[in-house]
């Protein structure tokens, strides 16, 4: 005996939790004396159940990284964008240590010619600048881009930026003799010179010049 | 789920690789699991399911936010199984019989695939049979039946995958169920 189509939509129907009540019973009903019918049903729930069963898989273990590999690069400056977004103090600091080093250089460049201190008693010879014999010079004595000979006597701080500087026996200098060359010498006297002065604002008294004796 | 994908999704489009890593562990083995199911082998499947996350992270800017993601990603996954089953249609079949054997198919001629040490799990031969009948069925049945069975979808999802109507997708599940029903009678 074949039974109308009608149970088979029924059954699917049950399948796809989509049967009214009353579709039910009667399915329910029909299955309970028709053999045929009710394994057709069975069977379809097997099969249900056994494509259910498949176990789960799980990609490859290196599935991600493999992908990742191969995405297209992404656009720099969004990476560079990243990098600064997660290192802020790094991104700040070496902003500043860009632009200090700039300024830096570009002032280093435009102080190529030879210039000194205006001091009364000092004498001038091309690049030289002589401290003469008996003289007292009162006051620091900057040199830049020049020898400087000392014969005489200074009374403060001596600084030869890019120079050299030839003392006499008989020369003195109450200060420091500072000698500057390098790019670098010169930015870390630069950096100094910035700090000293920050400290100056606060404590003006203090800095009058250490008395050290470089005979 | 679907709130932190879409955060994700939204820090790829900034252009951050590393938040498309994340939807790629939320995703593989699902994604994985459809491809494999719909193709049938392993080697296969990592292919499809790779390429699937990549075209997706290419064209995330088509993606629509207000929408789920997964139904959007299953759906480039399905469409690419797709192209992949019509391009390789073989014009020999497997389970087709050897000529001049008794009952030996073309089955017996190919080492299996999935019968590798790690996957001793699945090589278990109820597994097999029943992936082989699944990968007889042709492939408009074959994909909404894993879709079902396998993802575990509803019908709507479904049906907005395969950007097809509700009914056309009962029919092919209704015709598939009773296809498999006939393959897998005996077991």
């Amino acid at each position: 005996m074949k039974c109308p189509e009608k149970w088979v939509v029924y059954m699917h129907e049950y399948l796809d939790e989509e049967i009214s009540a009353e579709h039910e019973k009667e399915l329910r009903e029909h299955i309970h004396h028709c053999t045929d019918c009710k394994m057709h049903f069975h069977q379809l729930k097997k099969t249900i159940a056994l494509v259910q069963s498949t176990s789960h898989i799980q990609a490859p273990n290196n599935f991600t990284a493999n992908i990742m590999a191969n995405l297209p690069k992404e656009k720099r400056k969004v990476g560079v964008r990243r990098w600064f977004m997660q290192h802020p103090l790094l991104t700040a600091a070496s902003l500043f240590l860009v632009l200090m080093a700039g300024s830096l250089l570009s002032t280093w460049n435009q102080d190529q010619q030879f210039s000194v201190s205006k001091q009364p008693n000092l004498i001038v010879q091309n690049d030289t600048v002589i401290v003469p014999e008996g003289e007292v010079v009162e006051g620091d004595i900057f040199v830049r881009n020049g020898k400087l000979k000392i014969e005489g006597q200074v009374e403060g701080n001596v600084t030869i930026i890019n120079g050299e500087q030839y003392m006499a026996s008989a020369g003195k200098v109450t200060g420091e003799i500072k000698e500057i060359n390098e790019v670098f010498e010169w930015l870390w006297y630069h950096i100094q010179e910035t700090g000293e002065e920050i400290f100056q604002v606060f404590d003006e008294q203090k800095v009058v010049g250490k008395g050290e004796d470089n005979a | 789920m679907e709130a932190i994908v879409k955060t994700r999704v939204k820090q790829v489009l900034k252009g951050d690789q590393n938040a498309f890593g994340e939807i790629v562990e939320i995703y593989k083995d699902k994604v994985f699991q459809l491809s494999f199911r719909m193709l049938g082998n392993r080697h296969e499947a990592e292919d499809i399911a790779q390429e699937a996350f990549i075209r997706a992270y290419v064209n995330i800017q088509s993606y629509n936010i207000n929408l789920k993601f997964s139904t959007w990603l299953y759906r480039i996954a399905t469409n690419l199984c797709i192209d992949r089953i019509r391009k390789k249609k073989p014009d020999y079949y497997l389970d087709a019989e050897v000529a001049g054997t008794e009952g030996l198919t073309m089955y017996s001629q190919i080492p299996s695939q999935t019968r590798l040490p790690e996957d001793d799990v699945e090589s278990l031969e109820l597994q097999d049979t029943i992936q082989r009948e699944i990968s007889k069925l042709p492939e408009k049945y074959r994909t909404v039946i894993v879709l079902k069975y396998i993802d575990e979808l509803s019908l709507n999802e479904i049906s907005e995958i395969l950007d097809m109507p509700l009914g056309t997708v009962k029919t092919r599940i209704h015709r598939g169920r009773e296809a498999l029903r006939k393959q897998l009678r005996h077991m």
